[in-house]
């Protein structure tokens, strides 16, 4: 199609680190989402580093970045992106079997990260039967099932009332702080991000901004 | 992903899209089936040509003659063995022998002599002919009225219906369960000191000839009376009246016969040879299967003696069923190619409507690899499946031309045959066929969805 290159991400450079809720804010188009999923093993950059507890993404065969995403990254996404055809308990179960945990484990593991999230009573439901609350904490619940030092949550509230959107990032920052868990958050909300993150960092046009850190 | 959690992956993804996957299943079940009723069709057809031949009692006999005897014949032969007087004697050792070869199922003599039967104060004139015990499987035998022999050494007797018919006339049945009375000649050693003097001149019953034997110094025949039980009746002479001991028209079992040390003609000609002991002119060796003929025979050919059998015919014929096979095979695939397709596009589909659900497993930590083997795992299920049915309705299939075939046999007054056969190896076959085929099938779609970039499948629409 003869397109040209866009750079969706230009030029940020970026430390965040170990236990750390960061939040990335910045219009529609800014490259936030490109960030996190670089950040993800998702995707790759053109030219630069994008490095994870001592080891670049960048130079990652597919298959190590499959592994990176299996045990170190867990991710929450807007639209939840649950599996419909699946239980609540299939959909947790899924990125285990990926990473090849026990059968025995796996149902143990599934039932304390459903009780983490407080959905221990709806195991056995179908995503289309929860309400978006509910699946965003499924969702949750899958990514934190591999036990990844790492969660990266993109536009975790956008599909949600404000309400349901804050109990969400108050169980997010309370899984961050008990688990010592480093979060990237996307988000265009603001105010939720000024409630949540230690840092905010503002992109625009794919470039970093101005980075705020507050208490 | 471990194999058993794909594979319930795969069986649990394929059951969220049942009728579209279900009808793909029966289409590779369609063409299963079609290849196994087609390739079964030929291995019955090629069955039932083996078991007619087999039936003719031809195509797995071995005749074995020493090279002795019968000079003339086959000169490329008697070439080769300038020699006859130093070939090997066809006798009671050299039968051991070859009964211990391998797929070597029976070796009898060839008997037939004259012989009277005395009935109701007339005589009537037969050939006897001695019948090995597995003579029962001649068709000859299908359509046999009482019993077999009940032995091979039984005073036993089976009659042609029309030699019945000279015994009783009326009603050649009632004959069966009775005693005839055989009148034949029997071979008798001489003493010693007779056989310097041949009596040429002998007597009604007795004629002798200077000679060899287990009689060394020469035989006498003498006649005989013997009490025989009529067992049953055959209409047509067995083996297509195509081998001497089957041009006759009182059967006995080989053994009886040879028990009764009747005296054939054939003895004029060991009679003459001066060497020792029991000989026989011809020995009949029958064979496991007729593919195993050619290596008998060569074995018996190593001992010394020359043989024959009716190898060429089922040689060609085996050529002739490997054609026929090949073309079946041919047109049974072809639904199973049609099948084919309708995998490669239940899967691309399913590619394409679970573009997202792709992109999900991957981020949350799938391989392509691991997405390639789940789609791959579900084509090889659905492959087993359409094996697993298509065998069911080739079966099916398989039954209702041996039934259409056996009525329309029926009509035609011949006996049902089992035109089709579906051997245990091709149940197998078929379904490993089946999944390869699928597997195959499966491998662009498997590849394309390994090849989904994540971050466009996980776009918000």
């Amino acid at each position: 199609m003869g397109e040209s290159l866009i750079r969706a991400i230009d030029g940020v450079s970026l430390t965040i680190e170990p236990g750390e809720f960061v939040a990335l804010l910045g219009q529609s188009g800014s490259g936030k989402s490109t960030l996190l999923n670089l950040l993800a093993g998702l995707d790759r950059p053109t030219s630069g580093s994008v490095v994870v507890h001592d080891r670049d993404l960048a130079k990652m065969s597919s298959e190590e970045l499959a592994r990176y995403r299996r045990n170190d990254v867990g991710m929450v996404f807007q639209a939840f992106h649950l599996i419909p055809s699946m239980t609540i308990t299939e959909n947790v179960d899924l990125p285990m079997r990926f990473a090849e945990v026990d059968r025995a484990e796996r149902v143990q593991r599934s039932r304390e990260s459903l009780e983490r999230v407080g959905l221990s009573k709806r195991m056995e439901h179908r995503p289309s039967q929860l309400s978006g609350g509910e699946q965003q904490r499924v969702s949750l619940a899958r990514a934190l099932v591999n036990r990844p030092p790492l969660l990266l949550a993109d536009e975790p509230t956008g599909n949600l009332d404000s309400r349901t959107g804050e109990d969400i990032l108050n169980l997010i920052r309370d899984i961050s702080l008990s688990l010592g868990m480093t979060v990237v958050m996307v988000t265009h909300e603001r105010v939720l991000a000024e409630r949540f993150a230690q840092r905010l960092i503002f992109l625009a046009d794919g470039k970093l901004v101005t980075e705020e850190v507050r208490a | 992903m471990k194999g058993y959690d794909l594979l319930q992956l795969a069986v649990r993804n394929l059951r969220q899209s049942k009728l579209r996957n279900g009808l793909t299943t029966v289409g590779i079940s369609v063409g299963v089936a079609s290849l196994v009723a087609m390739l079964s069709l030929g291995v019955g057809l090629q069955q039932m040509a083996t078991r007619r031949l087999a039936g003719s009692g031809l195509f797995d006999t071995v005749f074995v003659t020493s090279r002795q005897d019968f000079r003339g014949f086959d000169r490329e032969d008697d070439a080769k063995n300038p020699h006859p007087e130093q070939a090997p004697v066809l006798d009671e050792p050299a039968r051991v022998r070859i009964t211990k070869l391998t797929n070597v199922t029976e070796v009898e003599p060839e008997i037939r002599v004259m012989g009277e039967v005395v009935s109701g104060g007339e005589t009537h004139f037969g050939f006897v002919t001695g019948l090995p015990m597995s003579a029962r499987e001649n068709e000859a035998f299908d359509n046999l009225k009482g019993k077999f022999f009940s032995g091979n050494d039984a005073d036993e007797a089976i009659l042609l219906t029309d030699f019945a018919k000279e015994l009783s006339p009326k009603n050649p049945s009632e004959v069966i369960g009775q005693d005839i009375t055989l009148r034949y000649g029997e071979r008798q050693a001489l003493a010693p000191e007779q056989s310097d003097q041949p009596q040429m001149a002998g007597g009604e019953n007795n004629a002798s000839a200077g000679g060899s034997n287990g009689d060394d110094f020469g035989f006498s025949v003498v006649r005989k009376l013997q009490k025989l039980r009529v067992v049953g009746l055959i209409d047509a002479e067995p083996y297509g009246g195509m081998r001497t001991v089957s041009r006759g028209r009182i059967f006995l079992p080989v053994g009886a016969t040879e028990r009764l040390n009747m005296a054939q003609f054939t003895d004029m000609r060991s009679s003459l040879r001066g060497a020792s002991g029991k000989s026989y002119m011809t020995l009949t060796v029958r064979v496991k299967d007729p593919g195993k003929v050619a290596a008998v025979q060569d074995a018996i050919n190593r001992m010394g003696y020359r043989t024959f059998s009716v190898l060429d015919a089922t040689k060609s014929l085996r050529r002739f069923f490997t054609v026929l096979d090949l073309f079946l095979g041919i047109f049974g695939s072809l639904a199973l190619a049609v099948a084919t397709l309708a995998i490669i596009n239940t899967l691309v589909m399913a590619v394409l409507e679970r573009r997202r659900e792709i992109g999900v497993m991957k981020a949350i930590g799938a391989s392509d690899l691991d997405v390639k083997k789940l789609f791959f795992t579900e084509a090889g299920a659905m492959g087993f499946f359409g094996g697993v049915l298509g065998i069911v309705l080739g079966f099916a299939i398989g039954k209702a031309i041996n039934i259409g075939t056996g009525i329309y046999l029926h009509r035609h007054q011949l006996p049902a045959e089992a035109v089709w056969t579906m051997p245990g190896w091709l149940v197998g076959a078929a379904i490993a066929f089946s999944i390869v085929v699928s597997l195959l099938a499966g491998l662009y779609p498997a590849s394309r969805a390994a090849r989904l970039d994540p971050v466009q499948t996980l776009k918000y629409e």
